[in-house]
């Protein structure tokens, strides 16, 4: 309890440093994106058009919005930084200089999927290292119906139809309907009582026949929509935009369960490993199942949708009529991650929430005290996917071009990373560290890549914007060295990992007084004192 | 396809599998050593591997104009891979895994990406310098050359093979029996020495083997020299096998040969070497999949092509870890509270 106890720190007050801070760096980032008004400054318009200055600019300008966090200030001074420089400073500049939108919904982006990682990775302890995969369900999802891929496909059934249409139809959906009863009817079976070898069998084989009457209703449905193959020849209509976006999340949240039913029952290495295989197994089957994913080729052009008094409002407001959709995009990603953040603080503070971490730290215990195991890591990987899924949707609107490159290995890493970086657990560090972590690859390490590429004693083959693995894999371990809990941790977290720093397990350190023994100096030979002034059982 | 072809093609893709085998047999156990004494994934090992690899191509080509015996240089390839991979290994061990001892499991596991990642770029880097990225060996002449022509006399087995439609390279040879050399080694090593007494001893109860006068630091790094030295050698054999390596191309065999050391049963060494010649055996027959389909006319079956073999291993993995996780020859681990 020591550090409960400690005073807090005073913190000066900050108002004013917070608000010049973001009146000269949104200047600053306003003036460096506007390409017309650099080209009339001369040698200080060339300065700032340095690839290092304006990664720097970009970087400062974002720190308002930690600082707006970290900083004591006023309540009006931390909401006028925040909201004015995310709905006013970032889209204004952003309108000058597309590239620097495209940068703020990836940073988002990469936010959402570090705050869902973090539910299953920091909160609920269960390591995925196929994090990706979800990402790229929610991607392929919109990427095949939102673009001319779906007539292709549509035309392939339309010539392979394959038995009478109506009956598979009718198949799939009676299969579908009696499993799905047969699997709900089961689980209730088996909340009253103890789960026997039958119910469980039973319930596996409900879940395939599950799986397989969704297939055969799936193509079904394909086979008599084929005669519109060329009406669709670009794709769904886009308003049917936001009920993938609904679509998705369950997309994802379904593959998450399907992934998580047989292998949550791992532990540690063994399912970090195992979703480091299905991660890869989704990419390997991206790449070859040609038909649906186009393979290696990749899909394109994927459609955004169109919110026609949107536009209107963003061409009443200068923007040029090819940039409506990326500031679409923006004003979606953000509202997005407010909702994602506020599902985050909500089921954090929840029953849920509480279960998670209680089986993060002790699975055993945790189920002695009555958590369902099973039931609350399911919970766990469906929440972080369905995150995943709706994001890699936005990703996909957003580039227009989806390719199993996307979703590699590497990139489940990378989100990791950001969720070490950040301090697992922690909901600000998380998005500190995908902040961080993206701004270093998409912007500060190709910026030094552009400076020094003429610089000739710098090889290329050493440029720092090629060394990106080296410089993330030494983030990590220096990390995992000196600061495990992250840049903003989780207060409980820190605790944890600086167990004996404020050491109050008095076992550790033999407390023999409170055994009644006379001297206070018996204790195990195998337990010294932490520190020379350390009290060790009883009074010195 | 008619079935008097059959049965030389199944023969053939068999014996490729084990072959390949071998390869994923030597990187599991480097593997499975490390797990068996630390309880740590060393994801680092793809890349100690790889690093062999890098060395045994470095030697090949520096001794290519050098008019020595093709054999002399594959021991000098392996000895040189061994020694650079093995103390690599231990360097890696000292700076990032010792420091964490003791830390929740996911540290060190962390670490180990971290360092995975480094060495790729650090690799990759090297090699650059000297304007290389895909390393192609060039082997010693003779080496690519048949094993056992049919009109050549050749040992019995040799024979055998050739007789059943069995075609197999000298390199192929050469690659088994080196093999099965090292786990002779290492089999003496871990069950007639008293260094692998000791490390046996630190695997099973690290506290009490100290108590017992066992230094746990030095076997670890024993420990992690041997299967480093492992990984050099898997290295060398891989780069004989498909000519090709660069520094990005540690992952799928690492992560096949892991798989490899979780379907025998982690932490076994018997296990290991099943564990890899099953894969390498799994993975040929996935890859031939699409002449079964057209054997047995199931349409879906023929789509299937090389391109999938990959997944054999992860299908495997998972199927494996859901159904029995201690593996074909693992002990199960009883939770204690």
């Amino acid at each position: 309890m020591t550090a409960a106890l400690k005073s807090p720190k005073v913190t000066p007050d900050r108002t004013i440093l917070l608000v010049l801070f973001f009146i000269v760096t949104s200047a600053f980032l306003l003036v460096s994106h506007n390409g017309d008004l650099l080209n009339q400054m001369g040698a200080v318009g060339t300065a700032l058009k340095n690839p290092i200055v304006e990664a720097l600019m970009v970087s400062l300008f974002l720190a308002n919005i930690l600082f707006a966090y970290l900083w004591k200030a006023a309540p009006w001074a931390r909401a006028l930084v925040g909201i004015g420089s995310l709905l006013f400073v970032l889209p204004a500049a952003g309108r000058e200089d597309t590239s620097l939108l495209d940068l703020s919904i990836q940073i988002m982006i990469f936010a959402a999927l570090a705050l869902g990682l973090n539910i299953v990775v920091g909160l609920a302890g269960l390591l995925d290292l196929g994090y990706v995969a979800f990402f790229a369900v929610g991607a392929y999802t919109w990427g095949i119906v939102g673009s001319p891929r779906f007539a292709e496909i549509l035309r392939y059934f339309g010539e392979n139809p394959g038995g009478t249409n109506a009956g598979t139809l009718a198949i799939g959906l009676v299969l579908t309907v009696v499993t799905a009863a047969s699997m709900m009817y089961i689980n209730r079976l088996t909340s009253r009582a103890a789960p026997t070898a039958a119910t469980t069998w039973s319930f596996r084989l409900a879940s395939v026949g599950l799986v397989a009457g969704v297939i055969l209703t799936v193509r079904a449905i394909l086979v008599l929509m084929a005669p519109q193959a060329d009406g669709l020849a670009n794709g769904l209509n886009a308003g049917f935009f936001w009920l993938f976006l609904a679509l998705s999340i369950f997309a994802a949240a379904a593959v998450g369960v399907l992934i998580g039913l047989p292998v949550l029952k791992l532990k540690g290495d063994y399912l970090a490993i195992i979703t480091l295989g299905l991660g890869e197994v989704i990419r390997v089957l991206a790449n070859n199942l040609d038909l649906y994913s186009a393979g290696s080729q990749g899909i394109t052009p994927i459609k955004s949708a169109s919110v026609p008094w949107f536009d209107a409002a963003a061409g009443a407001l200068g923007f040029a009529p090819d940039q409506y959709y990326l500031l679409f995009l923006y004003v979606l990603v953000l509202v997005m991650i407010v909702l994602i953040l506020t599902v985050n603080v909500r089921l954090d503070r929840s029953r849920i929430g509480r279960a998670w971490i209680a089986i993060r730290d002790d699975e055993v215990a945790a189920q002695a005290m009555g958590v369902p195991l099973m039931q609350t890591k399911l919970i766990a990987f469906a929440t972080g996917a369905s995150f995943a899924g709706v994001m890699g949707m936005i990703f996909a609107a957003k580039q227009q071009f989806i390719s199993p490159e996307s979703f590699v290995l590497n990139q489940s890493i990378a989100i990791l990373s950001m969720v070490i970086l950040g301090g697992m657990g922690s909901f600000p560090g998380v998005i500190l560290g995908a902040a961080v972590v993206t701004l270093l690859n998409l912007r500060i390490l190709p910026g030094l890549g552009e400076a020094t590429a003429n610089v000739p004693w710098i090889p290329q083959d050493a440029n720092p914007g090629q060394l990106q693995r080296l410089i993330f894999g030494a983030i990590l371990v220096a990390m995992m060295l000196l600061r495990p809990e992250g840049l903003l941790p989780n207060r409980r977290r820190q605790l944890e990992l600086h167990h004996d720093d404020n050491q109050e397990d008095e076992s550790a350190q033999g407390n023999a007084g409170a055994l009644g023994t006379a001297s206070g100096d018996v204790y195990s030979a195998g337990y010294a004192p932490a520190k020379e002034d350390d009290k060790a059982g009883g009074s010195r | 396809m008619e079935l008097s072809t059959l049965l030389p093609f199944l023969a053939n893709v068999i014996v490729g599998g084990l072959v390949l085998g071998f390869v994923y047999a030597i990187i599991a156990l480097g593997y499975t050593m490390v797990y068996g004494v630390l309880q740590l994934i060393n994801f680092a090992h793809s890349e100690v591997f790889v690093t062999g690899a890098v060395v045994g191509f470095e030697v090949f080509r520096v001794l290519a104009p050098v008019n020595m015996n093709g054999y002399l240089k594959l021991l000098i390839a392996l000895l040189a891979a061994m020694t650079i991979s093995g103390l690599l290994n231990v360097v890696i061990e000292r700076l990032a895994y010792r420091p964490l001892r003791g830390a929740p499991k996911l540290v060190p596991l962390i670490t180990a990406i971290g360092v995975s990642l480094i060495l790729q770029d650090v690799l990759r880097v090297i090699e650059g310098f000297q304007g290389r990225f895909d390393l192609t060996y060039t082997l010693p002449t003779g080496f690519s050359s048949a094993f056992c022509g049919p009109e050549s006399s050749c040992a019995p087995l040799g024979k055998f093979l050739t007789g059943i439609g069995v075609s197999l390279q000298l390199k192929d040879v050469i690659l088994i029996i080196v093999s099965l050399l090292s786990l002779a080694v290492l089999n003496y090593i871990v069950n007639r020495t008293r260094m692998g007494k000791a490390i046996r001893a630190v695997a099973q109860d690290r506290v009490t083997a100290g108590l017992m006068g066992i230094d746990g630091n030095r076997m670890i790094s024993a420990t992690f020299l041997i299967g480093g030295a492992l990984g050099g050698i898997s290295g060398v054999l891989f780069g004989m096998k498909f000519g090709t390596i660069n520094a990005y191309s540690g992952f799928i065999p690492g992560v096949t040969a892991f798989t490899a050391a979780v379907l025998g049963g982690i932490g076994s060494i018997p296990g290991a070497v099943l564990g890899g010649l099953l894969l390498g055996v799994l993975e040929k027959l996935i890859g031939v999949s699409n002449v079964f389909g057209e054997l047995l006319g199931i349409k879906n079956l023929a789509v299937i092509d090389d391109s999938y073999s990959k997944l054999g291993a992860f299908i495997a993995l998972v199927l494996i870890l859901i159904f029995k996780p201690t593996g074909l020859l693992g002990k199960s681990n009883v939770e204690k509270v």
